[in-house]
């Protein structure tokens, strides 16, 4: 519970952050602290150097322009749950925002830190897979001038606490499109009893045209290193008319999506987690069209 | 006359501090000069230690010291086990503070180094070398008692640490001739008890006085102190032990832990206050654990359904080393309990206490009697199924009749009073039991799966008469004490040896004055936990605060009530026979015009201007009180829950409980105390459980892992009383504090293993985790 020595630094602009990173092998960003601070009081995590970047004022702000819902990076969880906008722009991330830790977690943490933490228990990763969020990242070479990309939220987890940001990158908004009158999302988890974590989360975007749907985007996470994209499951949903046998029967194929790779510990198997995605999803699914699923 | 202060719920006085941070808990007492120490823990399960070398961690910033279990010996003595029950051949091995040749589980204090700061002290931890051998572990306490198995101590063959037996009755004839028997293998599981305040000592040896004052984190400050004082070798009157303020027990607190007496070790070499803090790692890995039993059970009963006999055989683990009071938990707490509030006439209980590579083991909330009643309860609803009679009837047709002074079980002990059926037939009703019966029928047909759980429960605490606790091997008295001291302005203060934390008895104890001498309920200060300024005590444990330390308290008050009565008279110029008291005054008989009031007599008695011939000055009197019998609260509780055949969850959908517990002093929180102890119980059923692996790696080492209930995972819990009171008790009372964790966890069990019935589940071991729900759904739905 208490973290080995470490040098503090603060940064105050994005541009000074990546100076400080660049010159230091051994830094690690800090926003707000809550992936960070618990792994360096473990010492599991000891990095010489923390650059707090918790007070850059051109990583904060939520704005809606031309059906882009553009997020900060320095956004916490309780403002994206506090937020018009984003109840009225991207739902399921306004509900899934207010499900996370608890006050003091929501008040501190950050979706950029959180997902750059890229934990695969982890909420936020497998809502902005299925919002087909957009990821900026700016790295060496300022602002103006070419250094900054951006990245599909599919693309930037690579693997459990993993992603493409380079030692010397950053983090610095999350866009991604405003859902439609007709466009109905959720997310669905099941929750670890201890840290209310997701075991199994499952994310589901739905485009309607009365009772059919046009349009799906799905995803699952907790049971991956990182989020899966259910494109089996968007395949068999789009076209159909969505009632109880046909979301359960898309819901079913999102084991063809998952792959190998599943994560199990002593509360969950990976046989169990697999099993469950369906469910999950399945209840993503439901909930999103407002259809009861019993 | 107004509304009594007694059996009124007011607020809690130790609220506002509690929750203000307005508490000073050992970790925040700062003393001058004070080092802090961190403790070096073996991360091996078993291990031999060939060397530890310190240099590097003697050499880094900041560090004042660095010891080894070398450095103890002849200093230090081992830590002792207090409680070795009688004719079970207990083995009370050597358990060194600091590990000296062997560790034996992971989390075994290996070292300790003290330095200016933590982080010096923490860092300093790093740089100390152990070369060790690792030697084969055990962990399972059954497994632990197999041919083959890995040994902890030399002097204790097949790990086995005891057996105890209790028998009475003719168990062997009953079985013989039953028309049915049913068994069972119950598992229960390893709990970490997790306080909200973590361990802590401060210790600080004077050395022109040869004294020790130690702040440590107990439930028992003077139980410490004597304990203390086996260890360090300082006299008893040489040590004072600080434990005013802690953040909540449940068990966990009663112990003297080998870190407390090496935070004295450490403060007596150096001549300096030195302070440790468990980390909450620390915590989960050298804190003691409670539970561990692998049980065979089995109840016979004739056709009818008359129970006629209950037999275990148990394997209860106490971990690598004997802790304080863990001999008697399985043994004393839980082999006499078998008959429940049931007419049972033969009960047997074959217990081995077990070493293992794990944690020590210890009390934990109901300690041995949650067990006790899980067992029992268990066996009753299996036989409601094999008999084919309703759980509910089949428990009433074998209550013991009501009885107001005493009723004799067949394992030897005397309940105190009893009267099952009311309670029971008030939470049926309650819940409209055969409205809720024909509500599962109907979910069936439809697919969903609803359960109830309905369970009786006796219990037995307020330890207790001390005879006894020397019969059964309790190295200690269970009697208590209290003080009460009027002051010249007509204030009371109340010294008790008791150590209430968390419980409230700061304001249930005033309240007691209160209503007996008629001062207001503010102007009684209650002091605690501090052996320099309270009386002898044996602790808060085993919902004996009230039943036994507000029955000295009581006694004590109307002993004062009576010299200030004999002085009245002398004031009144009456005769003593004829001075009466109501509400806070003495008046003559016929004349209340003519009083005096109780403030007044403390005055008198303060300045001692007028006392009559041979009265002492002074109103204050101290009082003891050996319990002459335990108590016994009892109660029926009901659980409703569904379980989701998809995915195995478990939602507790209503919990009743109904408890007597006697006459009540303050509602509001005995209400408190069963909301506490249910929800903890229910934590053993669904979500709690320490997790070894193979070589005694404890995985379940932090709040990541191991699911403490929260608020949101429990309904409302809906509170209903009965009031028997104890025959032997002052006030009546019985104790409440661990009533709700004793009958959740089987009440819950139950009903989940009621909803799943139709699936053909009869078990699952705790905690029951929606996988494993459903993966025993599967296996019967494949088989």
């Amino acid at each position: 519970m208490f973290a080995t020595e470490f040098e503090y630094k603060k940064a105050n602009s994005v541009s000074e952050a990546i100076q400080l990173l660049s010159n230091d092998a051994d830094a690690k960003l800090m926003a707000g602290g809550h992936s960070l601070i618990p792994l360096m009081k473990l010492r599991l995590a000891r990095p010489g150097t923390v650059i707090d970047i918790g007070g850059i004022a051109e990583l904060q702000g939520i704005t809606a322009n031309n059906g882009i819902l553009r997020i900060g990076a320095l956004t916490t969880h309780a403002q994206l749950a506090e937020s018009p906008l984003v109840r009225d722009s991207a739902r399921i991330l306004w509900e899934t925002a207010y499900g996370i830790g608890d006050p003091q977690v929501r008040n501190r943490g950050t979706i950029g830190g959180n997902v750059s933490h890229a934990d695969p228990a982890s909420d936020l990763p497998t809502v902005l897979v299925a919002m087909d969020a957009k990821f900026t990242i700016q790295g060496q070479g300022g602002i103006t001038r070419r250094g900054s990309r951006t990245v599909a939220a599919a693309d930037f987890f690579t693997g459990a606490f993993s992603t493409v940001l380079a030692e010397n990158e950053i983090l610095t908004a999350i866009e991604m499109p405003v859902l439609a009158a007709n466009q109905h999302s959720e997310y669905a988890k099941m929750a670890h009893p201890a840290t209310s974590y997701a075991v199994v989360g499952a994310a589901a975007v739905v485009t309607m045209d009365g009772n059919t749907c046009t349009v799906a985007r799905v995803a699952v996470g907790g049971l991956t290193p990182s989020p899966v994209r259910g494109q089996s499951v968007e395949q068999a949903l789009v076209g159909q008319e969505l009632n109880a046998e046909t979301i359960a029967a898309a819901a079913n194929l999102i084991d063809n999506d998952l792959g190998s790779d599943i994560i199990g510990d002593i509360f969950a198997s990976a046989e169990y987690r697999r099993a469950m995605a369906a469910i999950e999803l399945k209840h993503a699914i439901f909930h999103a069209t407002g259809l009861a699923h019993h | 006359m107004t509304t009594r202060i007694f059996g009124s719920g007011i607020r809690r006085r130790e609220d506002p501090r509690l929750i203000t941070g307005g508490a000073t808990y050992t970790d925040d007492v700062k003393l001058p000069g004070m080092a802090f120490a961190a403790i070096l823990r073996s991360p091996h399960a078993h291990a031999k230690i060939n060397s530890i070398d310190t240099s590097a961690a003697a050499a880094a910033p900041g560090v004042v010291a660095v010891y080894t279990g070398a450095d103890t010996d002849g200093v230090l003595n081992p830590i002792p086990c207090a409680w070795i029950p009688p004719d079970s051949d207990v083995k009370a091995v050597d358990h060194p503070a600091l590990a000296k040749d062997v560790v034996r589980y992971q989390g075994d204090a290996v070292a300790v180094v003290v330095a200016e700061n933590r982080y010096q002290a923490e860092d300093a931890l790093e740089l100390i070398k152990v070369d060790y051998s690792i030697l084969p572990a055990v962990v399972n306490p059954e497994a632990a008692m197999q041919p083959g198995a890995p040994q902890l101590h030399e002097d204790a063959p097949n790990n086995q640490a005891f057996h105890w037996v209790a028998a009475g009755g003719d168990t062997d004839a009953a079985f013989a001739s039953a028309d049915v028997i049913v068994k069972d293998t119950i598992v229960h599981q390893r709990l970490i008890p997790n306080a909200m305040e973590p361990r802590s000592a401060v210790a600080t040896w004077t050395e022109s006085m040869g004294e020790l004052t130690l702040w440590s984190t107990s439930q028992n400050p003077h139980i410490c102190r004597f304990l203390a004082s086996l260890v360090t070798g300082v006299a008893e009157h040489k040590i004072r032990v600080i434990a005013t303020e802690v953040g909540g027990g449940f068990g966990s607190k009663i112990p003297v832990y080998a870190d407390e007496m090496i935070t004295s070790f450490c403060s007596m070499q150096l001549g300096r206050p030195v302070k440790w803090t468990a980390t909450r790692s620390e915590g989960f890995q050298a804190t003691i654990h409670g539970r561990d039993h692998v049980e065979h059970v089995e109840m016979a009963a004739t056709r009818e359904g008359k129970i006629t006999a209950v037999r275990s055989v148990i394997y209860a683990g106490m971990g690598a080393y004997l802790s304080t009071a863990g001999p008697g938990v399985p043994t004393i707490l839980h082999g006499l309990m078998y008959c429940g509030p049931y007419d049972i006439a033969a009960t047997k209980a074959d217990i081995y206490g077990v070493f293992s590579n794990a944690t020590p083991v210890d009390a934990y909330r109901g300690a041995g009697r949650p067990e006790a009643t899980f067992l029992v309860e268990r066996l009753v609803d299996l036989l409601a199924v094999e008999l084919g009679i309703d759980p509910v009837e089949l428990r009433r047709k074998n209550l013991i009749p009501k009885f107001e002074d005493g009723h004799d079980v067949a394992s030897g002990i005397t309940y105190d009073s009893g009267d099952y059926e009311p309670i029971l037939n008030m939470v049926l009703g309650h819940v409209d039991y055969q409205a809720l019966r024909q509500e599962q029928a109907r979910m069936r047909e439809h697919g969903e799966y609803m359960g109830i759980g309905v369970t009786c429960y006796s219990e037995i605490c307020g330890l207790g008469p001390s005879q006894v606790a020397g019969a059964v091997g309790f190295g200690g008295g269970l009697w208590e004490s209290a003080i009460v001291r009027f002051h010249p302005t007509g204030k009371v203060n109340v010294y008790t040896g008791v150590s209430p934390h968390g419980q409230g008895e700061e304001t249930t104890f005033a309240q007691i004055v209160s209503d007996e001498l008629g001062v207001d309920v503010d102007d009684v200060g209650i002091v605690h936990g501090d052996t320099s300024n309270t009386p002898m005590g044996w602790g808060t444990y085993g919902s004996r605060t009230t039943a036994v330390g507000a029955a000295a308290l009581v006694l004590a008050v109307r002993k004062v009530k009576e010299k200030a009565r004999l002085l009245a008279a002398h004031l009144l110029e009456a005769a003593e026979a004829d001075v009466e008291y109501a509400d806070g005054k003495f008046f003559v008989k016929g004349s209340p015009d003519q009083s005096k009031t109780i403030q007044e007599m403390a005055t008198m008695a303060n300045v001692a201007w007028n006392m009559p011939e041979g009265m002492e000055p002074g109103l204050e009197a101290s009082a003891f009180y050996d319990p002459p019998n335990f108590v016994y609260p009892f109660g029926a509780h009901v659980a409703v829950v569904h379980v989701d055949p998809d995915n195995g969850h478990i939602e507790v959908k209503r919990y009743v409980a109904g408890d007597d517990c006697g006459p009540q002093i303050n509602p509001m929180i005995v209400e408190g105390q069963v909301h506490g102890g249910v929800v903890q119980g229910a934590g053993q059923v669904l979500w709690e459980g320490a997790v070894y692996d193979d070589n005694g790696q404890l995985l379940t080492g932090s709040m990541t892992d191991y699911a403490l209930p929260r608020a949101h995972m429990f309904p409302n819990i809906e509170t209903l009383f009965t009031v028997t009171p104890s025959p032997h008790n002052p006030l009546g009372v019985k104790g409440i504090g661990e009533t709700g964790a004793i009958a959740s966890t089987a009440t819950i069990y139950n009903a989940v293993m009621d909803a799943l019935r139709p699936l053909g589940v009869t078990g699952i071991d705790m905690p029951l985790t929606p996988e494993k729900v459903w993966q025993a759904i599967r296996e019967k739905q494949g088989s």
